[in-house]
C-alpha cells in the first residue's frame, strides 16, 4: 500500500484476463515479483469502461472511470497487462473527467501512476528478464497501446533481453480487426482485416506470435485456429514468465 | 448531399467479394501508404510541420469570418467576384446562372471534391451544358457513370483492363477503333480526346486546395496539368470550394504544400502547384476574362465552436483513407458518400444527416492509424466516438446495444452480481458442446458473429478471482 510499502504495485486485471486467460495475470504477478515488487489485487475492479466509451455511452464511461479512480488512486503504482485498458486509464480518463472538478486532478494523478506492464518493467523497475527458451517469434503491435501509450520499444527490449529473436511482421502497426464490438458488428470486414494479419504472421515463418493485448490475441488466435494454422499465440508476459525459475502461482 | 450509407452492409459484402477491387486496394495500400512512410522519413521536421499546420488552421477557424471577409475583398480588388452559397442547391444554381450568363455550351472541370459533394456535373448536364471532367481518374468514372471511390485517386477501384474497356466503348465514336491496354497509350488517348475539350470550353470549373486571405489567391495542387488548362483557357473561370479552405498568408501555404503531397503519396510536392489571383489583367498573355469564386457553407459553419470543429482542418490529402484498414478492405463506394474512409465517416453525417449516414461512425475498429498519419492532427477516432454518442442520444443505434452497454456498466457497479455471472459464464463456456481441442467453433446470437469467421479459445477453469482466492491470494 501507499508509502508504508513503497514497492507495492496494484494489479488491474482487465475483464478479458479475469474471464478468459487468468494465466496472464499470474504471469504478470510473477514478473513484477521477480522485479522486486509486492503485488496486490484491489478487490473492487471490473471493467475500465472502454466498451461504453467506444459504444457511444460516454456517461457510463465517466461513471466507471470515477469508480476506478476511487479504487486505484490509493496506490503508488498501478500496472495493467494490456495497452488497451492501460490507454483507457492513462489517456482517456483525464479527458473523460476533465470537466469534473472532483475528479479532474485525481484522474491526472492516477494517470501518472498507471503503467502498462512492459513500460513499467523497463521504465520504472529497470527489470531485466531471465533468458527464456523459445524459437523465433513475431510480434504484433496492438493498436491502442501503440498509439495511445507509445508501446513499441518496451516489449521488444524485454523480449530481446530474454534472448527471444523477433522476426518482424511487414505490417506490424496495422489493426488485426478486433476493435472490441467492431468484430461482431462488422464480422466480414473484421475477418478480412484479420486474414491480412494472419497472412503476414505466416509469411514470417515464426511459430509463435506474441503481443500485449488479450482482445487481439483471442481474435488472431481464433482465426489461426479456424484456418488450421498451428501458430501459438502468447502474451509477452506468458513467454517472459517461463524464464523465471522460481515461478509459482501466487505465493502467500 | 446524397448518401447511400444505409446500404453499407450489402455494399461491403459485395466489395469483399470483388477480386478486381481487392487487387486495386492492395496496390493502393502498397503504393500510397508505403510512399508516405518513405516520404515522411526524408523530412525530419515533418512532425513540427503538422503542429504548425494544425495551429494555422485552428487560428483561421477561430477568426473565420474575418479571414473570409479579407479574402473576398482581395478577390474583388483583383477584379473577381465572390458568391456565397449556404447550401448545395444555392451553389449549383449560382454556377448554372454564371454559365448561362456567358451563354456557355461547353464546360471543362478539374478535380474538386466540393463539386462532387454538391453533385454539380449531373445538374449542369441536365440543363444542357456539356460538362467534361478533365482529371484522368474523374474522366474515367464520368464515362462509366460512377462516383469517385477515393478523394485523391477517384478511379483507384478500377483495373487497367476496365479502363481499356471503358475507353474502347466511349472513344470508338470519336474514331479510336483500336482497343489499347498499355497504360501510357491509354493516358495519351485520354489526353488527345480531352485536348479538344479544353480548347472548345466556354467555362472552366475548378476547386481550390487553399484560399489565401492576404492576396485573394486560390491555390490548386494537381499532378496532371489539367487544372491549368481548365482554368486558363476558357473565358470564364469558376472556383467552387468550401469556406474552410482559407489560410491567412502565402507563407502559410508553404507549410501546407510541404505536407499535402507527402501525406498523400510521399512526394515532396505535387507536379503542379498553381497560384491564381483574379482574372486576366491588362498585358497578361492569357487567362479568363471572368473570375468567380463560389464559397460553399453546406453545414460547415455549424461545425464551428462545436464537437466537430477539428474536422474543418481537413486538407483532403487522403492519408487517413490510405491507412484505414476498413477502407482498404471495402474501398470507397461501400461508404455510400463521396467522402469515404475516416474523414468521410466524420464529415458525412454533418453534411447529410446522422440517420442517413448510419454505419459510418460505427464501422471502425478505432485503431487510430488515421489520426497518427493526419497532417493536421485531426482526432478522428475521438470524432467518431462523438458521433456514436449522438447516435445513442438520438436512439439511432440498436436498442440492444444501448441496453447492453447500460447493463455492462451496471454490472461494473455491482461486483457481486458480476462475479456470479462471470463464474456462470466460465462454466457454460467450459462445458460448451460445440468445441474441439479447447476451441469453440460455434456460438449463438451476437457471439455467433465471432464464430462465423474464427474460433474462440475456451476460458481457463475458473476466473482469475476464483483461482487467486484458491491460491491464497488476498484482495485489498
Amino acid at each position: 500500500m501507499r508509502s508504508a510499502e513503497p514497492n507495492t504495485v496494484a494489479l488491474f486485471v482487465t475483464c478479458l484476463i479475469e474471464n478468459m486467460k487468468p494465466a496472464i495475470a499470474f504471469d504478470t504477478i510473477a514478473l513484477l515479483e521477480d522485479a522486486g515488487y509486492t503485488v496486490v489485487v484491489p478487490a473492487n475492479q471490473v471493467c475500465c469502461g472502454q466498451p461504453n466509451l467506444n459504444g457511444g455511452d460516454r456517461d457510463n464511461a465517466i461513471a466507471t472511470a470515477q469508480r476506478v479512480v476511487d479504487e486505484f488512486l490509493r496506490f503508488d503504482y498501478v500496472v495493467i497487462p494490456s495497452g488497451s485498458c492501460g490507454g483507457m486509464l492513462k489517456h482517456h480518463y483525464p479527458e473523460l473527467l476533465a470537466d469534473n472538478s472532483d475528479y479532474r486532478d485525481k484522474s491526472t494523478r492516477l494517470a501518472e501512476r498507471v503503467f502498462e506492464l512492459s513500460q513499467f518493467l523497463t521504465e520504472v523497475a529497470d527489470y531485466t528478464p531471465s533468458v527464456v527458451n523459445c524459437e523465433a517469434v513475431t510480434y504484433h503491435d496492438a493498436c491502442a497501446g501503440l498509439r495511445e501509450l507509445d508501446i513499441k520499444s518496451a516489449p521488444r527490449q524485454l523480449l530481446n533481453q530474454a534472448g527471444v529473436a523477433i522476426s518482424e511482421l511487414q505490417e506490424t502497426e496495422s489493426c488485426c480487426g478486433f476493435g472490441g464490438t467492431f468484430c461482431v458488428k462488422y464480422p466480414d470486414i473484421s475477418a478480412a482485416m484479420t486474414e491480412r494479419k494472419v497472412q503476414d504472421v505466416l509469411s514470417t515463418g515464426a511459430n509463435t506470435l506474441v503481443m500485449g493485448d488479450l482482445g487481439c490475441m483471442l481474435n488472431i488466435e481464433g482465426k489461426l485456429h479456424r484456418d488450421g494454422h498451428g501458430v501459438r499465440v502468447l502474451h509477452y508476459a506468458e513467454l517472459l514468465a517461463t524464464g523465471i525459475s522460481t515461478r509459482t502461482k501466487v505465493d502467500n | 448531399m446524397d448518401v447511400t450509407s444505409q446500404n453499407f452492409i450489402p455494399l461491403t459484402e459485395a466489395a469483399l467479394d470483388d477480386d478486381n477491387l481487392q487487387e486495386a486496394l492492395k496496390q493502393l495500400s502498397g503504393r500510397l501508404a508505403a510512399g508516405r512512410t518513405a516520404g515522411v522519413a526524408e523530412l525530419p521536421e515533418f512532425d513540427q510541420l503538422r503542429v504548425d499546420a494544425r495551429d494555422i488552421k485552428n487560428h483561421v477557424l477561430q477568426h473565420l469570418d474575418l479571414y473570409l471577409d479579407a479574402f473576398a475583398r482581395q478577390v474583388e480588388r483583383q477584379g473577381g467576384t465572390v458568391h456565397w452559397a449556404s447550401d448545395e442547391d444555392e451553389a449549383r444554381q449560382i454556377v448554372l446562372d454564371l454559365c448561362q450568363s456567358v451563354n456557355a455550351k461547353r464546360v471543362t472541370k478539374s478535380k474538386s471534391m466540393v463539386t462532387e459533394e454538391i453533385n454539380l456535373v449531373p445538374f449542369l448536364e441536365s440543363h444542357g451544358l456539356e460538362t467534361v471532367e478533365t482529371d484522368l481518374g474523374e474522366y474515367i468514372i464520368q464515362l462509366r457513370g460512377e462516383k469517385p471511390s477515393h478523394i485523391v485517386a477517384p478511379a483507384v477501384h478500377l483495373s487497367k483492363e476496365q479502363v481499356s474497356e471503358t475507353f474502347f466503348e466511349h472513344h470508338r465514336k470519336l474514331g479510336y477503333n483500336e482497343k489499347i491496354t498499355d497504360r501510357g497509350a491509354l493516358v495519351a488517348e485520354a489526353r488527345q480526346v480531352l485536348r479538344a475539350k479544353f480548347l472548345a470550353a466556354d467555362v472552366g470549373i475548378s476547386g481550390a486546395n487553399f484560399l489565401v486571405a492576404e492576396t485573394g489567391t486560390i491555390v490548386l495542387v494537381t499532378n496532371e496539368g489539367n487544372a491549368e488548362l481548365t482554368t486558363a483557357l476558357p473565358n470564364t473561370h469558376i472556383v467552387v470550394t468550401g469556406i474552410e479552405k482559407i489560410v491567412p498568408t502565402l507563407e502559410d501555404v508553404s507549410t501546407f504544400v510541404r505536407i499535402l503531397a507527402r501525406s498523400a503519396l510521399g512526394a515532396d510536392i505535387s507536379a503542379y502547384t498553381s497560384f491564381i489571383t483574379g482574372p486576366k489583367r491588362a498585358g497578361d498573355p492569357d487567362g479568363p476574362e471572368n473570375f468567380h469564386v463560389v464559397l460553399l457553407d453546406n453545414g460547415r459553419s455549424e461545425m464551428l465552436g462545436g464537437d466537430f470543429q477539428d474536422m474543418l482542418r481537413c486538407i483532403r490529402c487522403s492519408a487517413c483513407l490510405n491507412h484505414c484498414p476498413v477502407y482498404l478492405s471495402v474501398g470507397g463506394h461501400a461508404y455510400g458518400s463521396v467522402y469515404p474512409g475516416p474523414m468521410g465517416a466524420v464529415l458525412t453525417p454533418q453534411l447529410a444527416t446522422l440517420d442517413a449516414s448510419k454505419h459510418l461512425a460505427n464501422a471502425s475498429s478505432l485503431c487510430g492509424r488515421c489520426e497518427a498519419v493526419c497532417p493536421v492532427m485531426i482526432p478522428l477516432p475521438q470524432l467518431l466516438r462523438q458521433w456514436r454518442n449522438k447516435e445513442s442520444e438520438q436512439k439511432l443505434n440498436p436498442m440492444g446495444m444501448r441496453w447492453g452497454l447500460k447493463l455492462w456498466a451496471w454490472l461494473g457497479r455491482h461486483h457481486t452480481v458480476y462475479s456470479l455471472l462471470a463464474v456462470a459464464a466460465n462454466q457454460v463456456l467450459k462445458r460448451w458442446p460445440r468445441q474441439a481441442n479447447g476451441f469453440i467453433h460455434k456460438l449463438p446470437a451476437l457471439a455467433g458473429a465471432w464464430t462465423q469467421h474464427r474460433n474462440l479459445r475456451q476460458p481457463e477453469q475458473g476466473t482469475f478471482s476464483q483461482q487467486y482466492r484458491k491460491a491464497g491470494g488476498r484482495r485489498v
